[in-house]
Protein backbone atom coordinates (compact mmCIF):
# COMPACT_ATOMS: atom_id res chain seq x y z
CA UNK A 1 0.00 0.00 0.00
CA UNK A 2 1.37 3.62 -0.76
CA UNK A 3 1.67 6.35 1.24
CA UNK A 4 0.68 8.68 -1.31
CA UNK A 5 -1.51 11.07 0.34
CA UNK A 6 -3.49 11.47 -3.25
CA UNK A 7 -3.55 7.50 -3.69
CA UNK A 8 -5.13 7.73 0.54
CA UNK A 9 -7.72 10.24 -0.50
CA UNK A 10 -8.77 7.91 -4.04
CA UNK A 11 -9.72 5.25 -1.47
CA UNK A 12 -11.12 7.76 1.12
CA UNK A 13 -13.56 8.27 -2.13
CA UNK A 14 -14.10 4.72 -2.86
CA UNK A 15 -15.19 4.32 1.05
CA UNK A 16 -17.86 6.55 0.67
CA UNK A 17 -19.14 5.02 -2.25
CA UNK A 18 -18.82 1.41 -0.58
CA UNK A 19 -20.53 2.48 2.36
CA UNK A 20 -23.07 3.96 0.54
CA UNK A 21 -23.80 0.56 -1.63
CA UNK A 22 -23.91 -0.74 2.04
CA UNK A 23 -27.02 0.98 2.56
CA UNK A 24 -28.86 0.81 0.09
CA UNK A 25 -28.19 -3.31 0.12
CA UNK A 26 -29.53 -3.06 3.68
CA UNK A 27 -32.65 -1.07 2.68
CA UNK A 28 -33.10 -3.61 -0.38
CA UNK A 29 -32.90 -6.57 1.45
CA UNK A 30 -35.26 -5.25 4.55
CA UNK A 31 -37.69 -4.26 1.77
CA UNK A 32 -37.55 -7.69 0.06
CA UNK A 33 -38.52 -9.34 3.38
CA UNK A 34 -41.80 -7.54 3.66
CA UNK A 35 -42.27 -9.03 0.12
CA UNK A 36 -43.34 -12.20 2.07
CA UNK A 37 -41.81 -14.59 -1.17
CA UNK A 38 -41.42 -18.02 -0.71
CA UNK A 39 -39.01 -19.98 1.38
CA UNK A 40 -36.11 -21.20 -1.16
CA UNK A 41 -36.54 -17.54 -3.44
CA UNK A 42 -36.45 -15.77 -0.10
CA UNK A 43 -33.42 -17.51 1.22
CA UNK A 44 -31.46 -17.55 -2.09
CA UNK A 45 -32.29 -13.43 -2.20
CA UNK A 46 -31.56 -12.79 1.11
CA UNK A 47 -27.99 -14.83 0.78
CA UNK A 48 -27.55 -13.08 -2.27
CA UNK A 49 -27.42 -9.58 -1.01
CA UNK A 50 -25.55 -10.43 1.99
CA UNK A 51 -22.83 -11.79 0.01
CA UNK A 52 -22.57 -8.77 -2.28
CA UNK A 53 -22.73 -6.79 1.10
CA UNK A 54 -19.77 -9.04 2.65
CA UNK A 55 -17.75 -9.13 -0.54
CA UNK A 56 -18.15 -5.15 -0.66
CA UNK A 57 -16.42 -5.15 2.73
CA UNK A 58 -13.73 -8.00 2.65
CA UNK A 59 -12.63 -6.51 -0.60
CA UNK A 60 -12.28 -2.87 0.03
CA UNK A 61 -12.39 -2.06 4.16
CA UNK A 62 -10.34 -4.86 4.47
CA UNK A 63 -8.32 -4.14 1.19
CA UNK A 64 -8.92 -8.10 0.02
CA UNK A 65 -8.73 -6.56 -3.81
CA UNK A 66 -5.09 -6.06 -3.32
CA UNK A 67 -3.58 -8.15 -0.72
CA UNK A 68 -0.44 -10.37 -0.70
CA UNK A 69 -1.27 -13.85 -2.74
CA UNK A 70 -0.39 -16.30 0.75
CA UNK A 71 -3.55 -14.33 2.09
CA UNK A 72 -5.56 -15.68 -0.46
CA UNK A 73 -4.16 -19.54 0.34
CA UNK A 74 -4.82 -19.04 4.07
CA UNK A 75 -8.51 -17.84 2.97
CA UNK A 76 -8.93 -20.61 0.38
CA UNK A 77 -8.01 -23.29 3.18
CA UNK A 78 -10.46 -21.74 5.32
CA UNK A 79 -12.84 -21.88 3.01
CA UNK A 80 -12.25 -25.78 1.97
CA UNK A 81 -12.55 -26.47 5.62
CA UNK A 82 -15.76 -24.18 5.59
CA UNK A 83 -16.90 -26.00 3.26
CA UNK A 84 -16.71 -29.63 4.70
CA UNK A 85 -17.69 -28.17 7.84
CA UNK A 86 -21.16 -27.94 6.16
CA UNK A 87 -20.77 -30.23 4.44
CA UNK A 88 -20.29 -33.55 6.42
CA UNK A 89 -23.02 -32.99 9.01
CA UNK A 90 -25.42 -32.62 5.95
CA UNK A 91 -24.68 -36.04 4.97
CA UNK A 92 -26.11 -37.44 8.03
CA UNK A 93 -29.07 -35.19 7.20
CA UNK A 94 -28.97 -36.35 3.58
CA UNK A 95 -28.72 -39.77 4.57
CA UNK A 96 -32.05 -39.55 6.61
CA UNK A 97 -33.94 -38.23 3.62
CA UNK A 98 -33.15 -41.19 1.47
CA UNK A 99 -34.49 -43.68 4.02
CA UNK A 100 -37.53 -41.88 4.46
CA UNK A 101 -37.48 -41.85 0.66
CA UNK A 102 -37.43 -45.67 0.58
CA UNK A 103 -39.77 -45.92 3.44
CA UNK A 104 -42.22 -44.20 1.22
CA UNK A 105 -41.33 -46.22 -2.29
CA UNK B 1 8.88 -11.47 4.36
CA UNK B 2 8.69 -9.41 2.02
CA UNK B 3 5.76 -6.94 1.78
CA UNK B 4 3.69 -8.45 4.89
CA UNK B 5 4.14 -8.23 7.92
CA UNK B 6 4.05 -10.89 10.79
CA UNK B 7 0.49 -8.45 12.59
CA UNK B 8 -1.22 -8.68 9.17
CA UNK B 9 -0.39 -12.65 8.58
CA UNK B 10 -1.30 -13.46 12.41
CA UNK B 11 -4.59 -11.18 12.29
CA UNK B 12 -5.99 -12.98 8.72
CA UNK B 13 -4.51 -16.49 10.87
CA UNK B 14 -6.89 -15.23 14.01
CA UNK B 15 -9.92 -14.44 11.04
CA UNK B 16 -9.55 -17.86 9.83
CA UNK B 17 -9.95 -19.60 13.37
CA UNK B 18 -13.02 -16.69 13.92
CA UNK B 19 -14.64 -18.53 10.63
CA UNK B 20 -14.83 -21.73 11.39
CA UNK B 21 -15.98 -20.85 14.91
CA UNK B 22 -18.89 -18.75 13.42
CA UNK B 23 -19.15 -21.46 10.37
CA UNK B 24 -19.74 -24.13 12.98
CA UNK B 25 -22.98 -22.42 14.77
CA UNK B 26 -24.22 -21.53 11.16
CA UNK B 27 -23.90 -24.78 10.41
CA UNK B 28 -25.83 -25.84 12.93
CA UNK B 29 -28.72 -23.18 12.47
CA UNK B 30 -28.55 -25.09 9.21
CA UNK B 31 -29.38 -28.60 10.52
CA UNK B 32 -31.72 -27.50 13.37
CA UNK B 33 -33.73 -25.69 10.89
CA UNK B 34 -34.11 -28.53 8.20
CA UNK B 35 -34.86 -31.20 10.46
CA UNK B 36 -37.24 -29.12 12.57
CA UNK B 37 -40.88 -29.78 11.76
CA UNK B 38 -41.76 -26.11 12.03
CA UNK B 39 -39.81 -22.77 12.38
CA UNK B 40 -40.65 -19.59 13.39
CA UNK B 41 -40.21 -16.67 10.40
CA UNK B 42 -37.56 -14.05 12.79
CA UNK B 43 -39.58 -10.83 11.69
CA UNK B 44 -42.29 -12.07 13.51
CA UNK B 45 -40.77 -12.94 17.13
CA UNK B 46 -37.51 -10.51 16.72
CA UNK B 47 -37.27 -6.66 16.65
CA UNK B 48 -36.29 -5.62 12.46
CA UNK B 49 -36.53 -1.71 12.86
CA UNK B 50 -34.55 -2.22 15.57
CA UNK B 51 -31.98 -4.69 13.96
CA UNK B 52 -31.56 -2.81 10.72
CA UNK B 53 -31.10 0.63 12.80
CA UNK B 54 -27.84 -1.55 14.04
CA UNK B 55 -26.65 -2.89 10.96
CA UNK B 56 -26.60 1.26 9.46
CA UNK B 57 -24.88 1.73 13.15
CA UNK B 58 -22.15 -1.34 12.20
CA UNK B 59 -21.71 -0.53 8.59
CA UNK B 60 -20.97 2.95 9.61
CA UNK B 61 -18.71 2.08 11.85
CA UNK B 62 -16.53 0.37 9.56
CA UNK B 63 -16.47 3.05 7.46
CA UNK B 64 -15.07 5.18 10.08
CA UNK B 65 -12.74 2.79 10.90
CA UNK B 66 -11.42 2.65 7.65
CA UNK B 67 -11.30 6.18 7.79
CA UNK B 68 -9.39 6.09 11.12
CA UNK B 69 -6.98 3.93 8.87
CA UNK B 70 -6.78 6.36 5.94
CA UNK B 71 -6.05 9.31 8.23
CA UNK B 72 -2.67 8.04 9.80
CA UNK B 73 -2.09 6.68 6.18
CA UNK B 74 -2.54 10.61 5.92
CA UNK B 75 -0.38 11.83 8.55
CA UNK B 76 -3.47 13.57 10.35
CA UNK B 77 -3.75 12.08 13.91
CA UNK B 78 -6.32 14.79 14.73
CA UNK B 79 -8.20 12.79 12.22
CA UNK B 80 -7.48 9.57 13.19
CA UNK B 81 -8.23 10.37 16.90
CA UNK B 82 -12.33 11.50 15.46
CA UNK B 83 -12.61 8.30 13.59
CA UNK B 84 -11.63 6.14 15.99
CA UNK B 85 -13.49 8.27 18.63
CA UNK B 86 -16.77 7.45 16.32
CA UNK B 87 -15.85 4.06 15.90
CA UNK B 88 -15.85 3.22 19.70
CA UNK B 89 -18.75 5.48 20.13
CA UNK B 90 -20.82 3.80 17.21
CA UNK B 91 -19.68 0.21 18.60
CA UNK B 92 -20.95 1.32 22.37
CA UNK B 93 -24.70 2.45 20.07
CA UNK B 94 -24.65 -1.12 18.85
CA UNK B 95 -24.21 -2.43 22.37
CA UNK B 96 -26.80 -0.38 23.09
CA UNK B 97 -29.48 -1.03 21.06
CA UNK B 98 -28.64 -5.37 21.09
CA UNK B 99 -29.16 -4.52 25.04
CA UNK B 100 -32.94 -2.76 24.34
CA UNK B 101 -33.64 -5.53 22.30
CA UNK B 102 -32.27 -8.35 25.19
CA UNK B 103 -34.23 -6.11 27.95
CA UNK B 104 -37.50 -6.84 25.94
CA UNK B 105 -36.96 -9.78 25.14
CA UNK B 106 -36.11 -11.14 28.59
CA UNK B 107 -38.35 -9.09 30.35
CA UNK B 108 -41.41 -11.29 28.42
CA UNK B 109 -39.44 -13.92 30.17
CA UNK B 110 -37.82 -15.11 26.44
CA UNK B 111 -35.03 -16.89 27.08
CA UNK B 112 -32.46 -19.38 25.34
CA UNK B 113 -34.57 -22.27 27.06
CA UNK B 114 -37.58 -20.69 25.44
CA UNK B 115 -37.08 -22.47 21.79
CA UNK B 116 -34.39 -23.77 19.83
CA UNK B 117 -35.01 -20.56 17.52
CA UNK B 118 -34.07 -18.33 21.06
CA UNK B 119 -31.45 -20.45 21.79
CA UNK B 120 -29.66 -19.93 18.41
CA UNK B 121 -31.10 -16.50 18.13
CA UNK B 122 -29.18 -15.95 22.21
CA UNK B 123 -26.18 -17.96 21.22
CA UNK B 124 -24.86 -16.22 18.01
CA UNK B 125 -25.98 -12.62 18.60
CA UNK B 126 -24.17 -13.17 22.30
CA UNK B 127 -21.05 -13.82 20.54
CA UNK B 128 -21.27 -11.45 18.05
CA UNK B 129 -21.64 -9.14 21.31
CA UNK B 130 -18.82 -10.83 22.63
CA UNK B 131 -16.77 -9.59 19.87
CA UNK B 132 -18.56 -6.54 19.75
CA UNK B 133 -17.28 -5.56 22.98
CA UNK B 134 -13.56 -6.69 22.29
CA UNK B 135 -13.52 -4.70 19.84
CA UNK B 136 -14.21 -1.62 21.68
CA UNK B 137 -11.82 -2.62 24.31
CA UNK B 138 -8.98 -2.92 21.58
CA UNK B 139 -9.98 0.20 19.55
CA UNK B 140 -10.50 2.27 22.80
CA UNK B 141 -6.96 0.80 23.69
CA UNK B 142 -5.81 2.43 20.40
CA UNK B 143 -7.36 5.68 20.81
CA UNK B 144 -6.25 6.60 23.98
CA UNK B 145 -3.14 4.70 25.78
CA UNK B 146 -1.89 2.97 22.66
CA UNK B 147 -1.55 5.80 20.33
CA UNK B 148 1.26 6.81 22.33
CA UNK B 149 3.69 4.60 20.17
CA UNK B 150 2.42 6.95 17.19
CA UNK B 151 5.21 9.61 18.58
CA UNK B 152 8.15 6.92 18.30
CA UNK B 153 7.02 4.49 15.38
CA UNK B 154 4.08 5.67 13.33
CA UNK B 155 4.61 2.88 10.69
CA UNK B 156 4.10 0.36 13.36
CA UNK B 157 1.35 1.98 15.10
CA UNK B 158 -0.06 2.32 11.60
CA UNK B 159 0.08 -1.40 11.23
CA UNK B 160 -1.70 -2.13 14.65
CA UNK B 161 -4.90 0.08 13.83
CA UNK B 162 -5.21 -1.88 10.37
CA UNK B 163 -4.81 -5.08 12.27
CA UNK B 164 -7.38 -4.09 14.45
CA UNK B 165 -9.19 -2.63 11.50
CA UNK B 166 -9.27 -6.03 9.52
CA UNK B 167 -11.36 -7.43 13.16
CA UNK B 168 -13.62 -4.52 12.92
CA UNK B 169 -15.17 -5.42 9.47
CA UNK B 170 -14.77 -9.07 10.16
CA UNK B 171 -17.49 -8.11 12.95
CA UNK B 172 -19.41 -6.41 10.59
CA UNK B 173 -19.25 -9.04 7.93
CA UNK B 174 -20.76 -11.28 10.86
CA UNK B 175 -23.41 -9.22 11.37
CA UNK B 176 -24.39 -8.86 7.70
CA UNK B 177 -25.23 -12.93 7.37
CA UNK B 178 -26.73 -12.70 11.26
CA UNK B 179 -29.21 -9.92 10.04
CA UNK B 180 -30.88 -11.76 7.51
CA UNK B 181 -30.83 -14.81 8.98
CA UNK B 182 -32.19 -14.56 12.31
CA UNK B 183 -34.24 -11.71 11.34
CA UNK B 184 -35.98 -11.61 7.68
CA UNK B 185 -35.49 -15.29 6.87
Amino acid sequence: MSHDVAEIQKHVRLYVTVFAALAAFTVVTVGVSYLHLSTMPAIILALTIATIKGSLVACYFMHLISEKKLIFIVLAVTLLFFVLLLFIPSLTEGEAIFKNLRHVS
Amino acid sequence: MTGMTNSKLGIWLFLASEVMLFGALFSTYILLRTGAESWPHGSSLLNVPLATLNTMILITSSVTMVMAWASLMMNRFGRYRLYMGLTVLLALGFLVVKGFEYGMKLEHHITPATSTFYAIYFTMTGLHGLHVLGGILVNGYFLFPGSRLWKTNPKQFTGRVEAAGLYWHFVDLVWIFLFPVLYLL
